[in-house]
């Protein structure tokens, strides 16, 4: 899975003024030559999207609708599947521990991204490289990171827990204790994400106007008041937009999860999709894991919906 | 939804999709045929192995090509499983004993007609029959067996295990062969499903009762076994927090001579061959009985298959003939499912280990995993899961089969 993964609904996340949209919107009667071209030039993205999100999506939807262990022909039974996730707690408990995640992966990405990119936005030497540096994790593979962490956290001979020793320190168990298996996910999957929150934060901080900035120091503001008065308003459409995705990622946090514990220790990093994984290739229920699939995708859309509508009271496209 | 240019296009294009996937395949004259063969026993240093014996079938058989292709074990039930629900899986491909009434039972397998059972060892063959038909051929078959370091006995001057070992005595050598401080472990036993349905029955007991939906593990015998399996962990194991589970983490402890004794299948062989110590096995020990792991691998045809026939020739080939009796005994591959023991007697002369016979002993009493209509991958995950939340210390022995009890009897209730 890439870092952005494509939004389950077409929902316009960086919306437009008013003003924009209306410059925007089309006249009407263009003719079927027009309609052609745009066609012609929308199809290498809208293929792939009809045939690896909208086909798989409706497809899912109908074997959410069935019994179905991949082998034997499936059989209807209607909205079953849904009926025994609800009453069932362990699909309370994948969810609870995919929340657990994105309360801690959240914050630790946003303010973690946005301190590296106020950092990299200064004068500062070799920022080039350093940007360059960040970003690496971004573009490594999942399945290398995991490895690396693994190895980074192991309880016995990890460096992490040999450093902690150095200094006294009886470093947790990490992946090997329920209690810190996750925030050992959340750890290495903040630190892979950081470098694309600061890409997009650092593009949002240089399109903040100067003379503003400058207006503020003149009138006695300091560091911090100009950051919280100017800066973070002029960043609220950037902000906005990796709150979303990185909710969005977050709801569909596998790989990591797969690849370090496979969801233990004792189910302790059960999510979601690693739910939907093991149902659908361990024990026989692609049924019932399609229809969580669906349940998971309600539930992005609902948040997504509300963050939309809420961005009205907070987010500011001077 | 309003029909717009662009979801025609959609339409038209799932259309298209739907259409050449139905279509694809047909032919069925006589001509020469090509036949595929999907695979994990050769992945890991065995892929030559099997291309030899392809391609002496080849030889054999102008008419037929077998395209193989080959797959890590980790990853092979998954594929396997996307392939038969794709309709895409191959004609001939490997199942393993734990998964065979799974795909027999629905329908997946095709029926088979053997030309020589008699070349099969019986009790193997019989594993992958139902209501007397044929629908998969053992491809080999691997014991669990002790395997021993021999220059950490004869330092601290005890006996190597004989395959008359109990428990007791095996316990007894742990302690005495476990050197923390040196970084030495007398003892390693995996903590999952795998161990405990054998170590059950080496303590008496039963792991389903005689409906078959229902647990009986939870017992005294089934306690006690359980403990001898976690109890095990920092004592003369090394604890999670110090790797122990973790892939080939017992394999590699034993090959750097830190570890006095390892229960292991003898598929190892072959990395334990080039130590610079002494090494040997023996027999399982068991407890109030002997039962040793017996596992087994096979190959079935699908029954959508369009070349049933000379996919059965090439399963039949690819499990009885000379050539691959030769090759996976040259190579120390898992051992064929043959009756012939003349032909295996070669096997034993092969060395390290000296005991090759403890193969053919440990056949004397097998445990055979416990298998379940419904639910199978489900139970053995919540027995590991359970049994290592005890090796943790989060529960008690007791709570945890108790949990595992409770669960089990759920996932496979029926």
């Amino acid at each position: 899975m890439s870092v952005i993964t494509t939004p389950p609904a077409a929902i316009p996340i960086v919306a437009e003024s008013p003003a924009t949209r209306r410059a925007l919107r089309p006249r009407r009667r263009r003719g079927i030559r027009h309609t052609l071209v745009v066609v012609a030039f929308l199809l290498p993205s809208a293929l792939p999207l009809v045939f690896f999100v909208l086909g798989p999506m409706v497809a899912a939807a109908v074997i959410s609708l069935t019994e179905w262990n991949l082998l034997a022909p499936a059989e209807w039974v209607g909205l079953d599947n849904y009926a025994n996730l609800l009453g069932d707690p362990a699909t309370w408990a994948v969810f609870a521990h995919t929340l657990y995640y994105i309360a801690g992966y959240l914050p630790l990405v946003y303010f973690g991204g946005l301190a590296l990119a106020l950092a990299l936005n200064t004068a500062l030497k070799g920022r080039s490289l350093l940007r360059g540096v960040y970003f690496l994790p971004v573009v490594t593979s999942w399945i290398v990171v995991a490895i690396v962490w693994r190895w980074l956290l192991n309880p016995s001979n990890g460096i992490v827990n040999a450093t902690l020793a150095t200094f006294g320190i009886d470093g947790p168990g990490w992946w090997t204790d329920p209690a810190w298996a996750m925030p050992s996910i959340i750890l290495a999957s903040a630190w892979k994400d950081l470098g694309f929150v600061m890409v997009i934060l650092l593009a949002g901080l240089q399109a903040i106007d100067p003379e503003l900035v400058d207006a503020a120091k003149v009138d006695g503001a300091g560091w911090w008041r100009r950051l919280v008065s100017v800066v973070m308003p002029l960043l609220s459409p950037s902000t906005f937009f990796v709150v979303v995705i990185s909710l969005i990622n977050g709801f569909q946090v596998f790989d990591q999860v797969y690849a370090m514990t496979g969801g233990g220790p004792g189910g302790a990093t059960q999510v979601v999709v690693q739910q939907v994984y093991d149902l659908t290739f361990r024990y026989g229920s692609a049924g019932e894991a399609s229809a969580l699939s669906w349940l998971l995708f309600l539930v992005i859309l609902a948040v997504t919906v509300m963050q939309v509508r809420g961005q009205r009271k907070w987010v500011n496209y001077a | 939804m309003r029909t717009t240019p662009l979801t025609a296009i959609g339409l038209a294009g799932v259309a298209v999709l739907a259409l050449t996937s139905c279509s694809a395949g047909g032919g069925g004259d006589d001509g020469p045929v090509t036949i595929t063969y999907t695979n994990f026993i050769s992945n890991g240093g065995n892929e030559e192995n099997l291309q030899a014996i392809v391609d002496a079938f080849e030889a054999e058989n102008p008419d037929i090509t077998v395209d193989v292709t080959t797959l890590p074990y980790g990853d092979y039930g998954t594929a396997l499983q996307t392939d038969l629900a794709a309709g895409t899986a191959s004609d001939v491909f490997d199942i393993e004993y734990t998964n065979f009434a799974q795909y027999q039972a629905n329908g997946v397998l095709a029926e088979l007609e053997v030309d020589d059972p008699g070349v099969y060892r019986g009790s193997v063959l019989e594993a992958y029959q139902t209501d007397g038909a044929q629908f998969a051929l053992p491809s080999s078959f691997s014991t669990v067996v002790l395997y021993f370091n021999r220059d950490l006995f004869d330092a601290a001057g005890l006996e190597y295990p004989s395959s008359d070992w109990t428990w007791a005595e095996e316990q007894a050598a742990a302690e005495a062969l476990t050197d923390q401080a040196a970084g030495v472990w007398g003892d390693h036993q995996p903590v999952s499903f795998y161990e405990y349905y054998k170590v059950l029955a080496q303590n008496g007991g039963d792991f389903l009762d005689e409906s078959g939906t229902n647990v009986a593990f939870n017992s005294p015998e089934g306690i006690e076994a359980a403990k001898w399996l976690v109890e095990k962990s920092g004592t003369v194991m090394p604890t999670i927090e110090e790797g122990q589970g973790t892939p080939d983490f017992d394999t590699n402890l034993f090959t750097e001579g830190k570890l006095a004794m390892l229960h292991s299948g003898i598929w190892v062989f072959g990395t334990v061959a080039d130590v610079p110590f002494g090494w040997d096995i023996a027999v399982e020990p068991g407890n109030t009985e002997q039962a040793s792991a017996l596992f087994s691998n096979a190959v079935g045809v699908s029954a959508d298959s369009e070349h049933i026939a000379e996919a059965t020739k090439f399963a039949e080939f690819l499990t009885s003939s000379e050539i691959m009796v030769d090759t996976r005994l040259e190579s120390g591959w898992e051992l064929p499912a043959i009756s012939d023991e003349a032909e295996l007697s070669g096997y034993l002369e092969l060395g390290d280990p000296e005991n090759r016979q403890a193969v053919f002993d440990s056949l004397d009493g097998v445990a055979l995993p416990p298998v379940v209509a419904e639910g199978q991958q489900e139970m053995q995950d919540i027995m590991t899961e359970e049994l290592v939340e005890a090796q943790a210390g989060r529960k008690s022995v007791e709570d945890a089969l108790a949990s595992a009890e409770e669960r089990i009897n759920a996932a496979i209730g029926g």
